[in-house]
């Protein structure tokens, strides 16, 4: 059974998206202000991208921000769901559009100098196969920038529903995606023969009034759980009841709402090149220690006696 | 973004994102079929679908070749 390697069920995350797509554009704030802040990072790197790839551009509300950034790239968006990305298409009218899976992209290598990706990847089975792709579909010195959900994302609403069923039902569901942890990622990065690889975290907690209104968000942002080997049948309306009171017991704040956390990790790296900073091979110094510290050389064995 | 010879309900491809378009299962080159509106990939014998201008790169939704 290699299926059971595959941690996400595709066809159920594609399948939350199709039907998240016509109301998503009054669900978007996450990936808005995620997406805000990785733009921003656009800022501080001094160069004018000509062909861009949005990987997971949802209804294409930050494709059009990434456009006037830079008014003359090409610019293609690139979502998993079809329906996303008609949304997409109307939205901009002349922009190049596919919808196209993140394990298998159809891109000829060398095709982009940037690829944007905002809360998109947490959703890969095969992370390092995808970002494998994603460097060779670039150019040279090209920049790969990427916000994914991390490990600590809906902690409190994990607990509550863990402590519900545990108490309520024999045995757990995995409820929602397990996720990257992020000492791993730089790493990856690096396995995928990203260069320069910096990958960093931060915390966004929204407040809701309460669990069933965070519930309801998710799934109208389609990012409701598609784990593998979840249970087949609804949550039963008591667990989910159950879940709500331990939500507000243990985590609600002075108002009375009730706090979730998305983790966000940050990642960004470059498709290498010469003329990056990399180190030397070993043996190849062109001068000596002891000169640039203008003191006398010693071989090992001296220091032993 | 029309071609003359397409119909008016099917707007063509963006001739810019089929330069580099490849079959995701291989990898290897495209062809367009403009009649069909689809994009052929002759080694996975599939022929991806191309909805109103936007190529549908899912090797779930692409149609089998039989030759």
């Amino acid at each position: 059974m290699d299926e059971s390697i595959e941690i996400f069920d595709r066809r159920i995350v594609r399948r939350h998206r199709d039907r998240a797509a016509d109301g998503f554009r009054d669900h978007d704030f996450l990936f808005r202000e995620v997406g805000d802040r990785l733009l921003d990072r656009l800022d501080d790197v001094k160069r004018d991208f000509s062909s861009i790839l949005e990987l997971g551009c949802r209804t294409g509300g930050l494709s059009a921000a990434l456009q006037s950034k830079y008014p003359r790239a090409n610019l293609v968006s690139c979502d998993l769901s079809p329906a996303m990305a008609v949304h997409a298409q109307q939205e901009s009218g002349t922009r190049p559009t596919l919808s196209a899976d993140e394990e298998a992209l159809p891109f000829a290598p060398g095709s982009f100098d940037l690829v944007f990706s905002v809360l998109d990847l947490h959703w890969v089975n095969d992370l390092p196969g995808c970002l494998l792709q994603l460097r060779q579909a670039m150019r040279p010195d090209g920049l790969f920038l990427a916000a994914v959900l991390g490990g600590d994302t809906l902690f409190e609403l994990r607990s509550s529903l863990v402590q519900a069923e545990t108490s309520l039902e024999s045995g757990l569901s995995p409820r929602i995606s397990p996720m990257t942890e992020l000492r791993d990622l730089g790493g990856l990065l690096q396995r995928s023969g990203f260069a320069l690889p910096v990958a960093d975290a931060d915390n966004l907690t929204v407040t809701y009034a309460d669990p069933f209104r965070l519930m309801q968000d998710l799934r109208a942002m389609g990012e409701s759980n598609a784990a593998n080997h979840r249970r087949n049948s609804f949550s039963r309306r008591e667990t989910l009841a159950r879940a709500a009171e331990v939500y507000f017991e243990q985590f609600a704040d002075a108002q009375g709402r009730v706090p979730a956390t998305f983790q966000v990790f940050y990642m960004t790296a470059w498709s290498p090149h010469e003329s990056q900073p990399s180190p030397l091979r070993p043996g190849a110094a062109a001068n000596r220690l002891a000169d640039a510290l203008d003191s006398q050389e010693e071989s090992t064995d001296d220091i032993v006696n | 973004m029309n071609s003359p010879s397409d119909s008016p309900s099917t707007s063509s491809v963006d001739p810019k994102l089929l330069e580099i378009l490849v079959c995701p299962l291989t990898k290897g080159p495209l062809e367009y079929d403009r009649e069909r509106n689809e994009l052929i990939s002759r080694q996975a014998k599939l022929a991806y679908p191309i909805r109103d201008g936007i190529p549908i790169m899912l090797p779930d939704e692409a149609r089998a070749l039989d030759d």
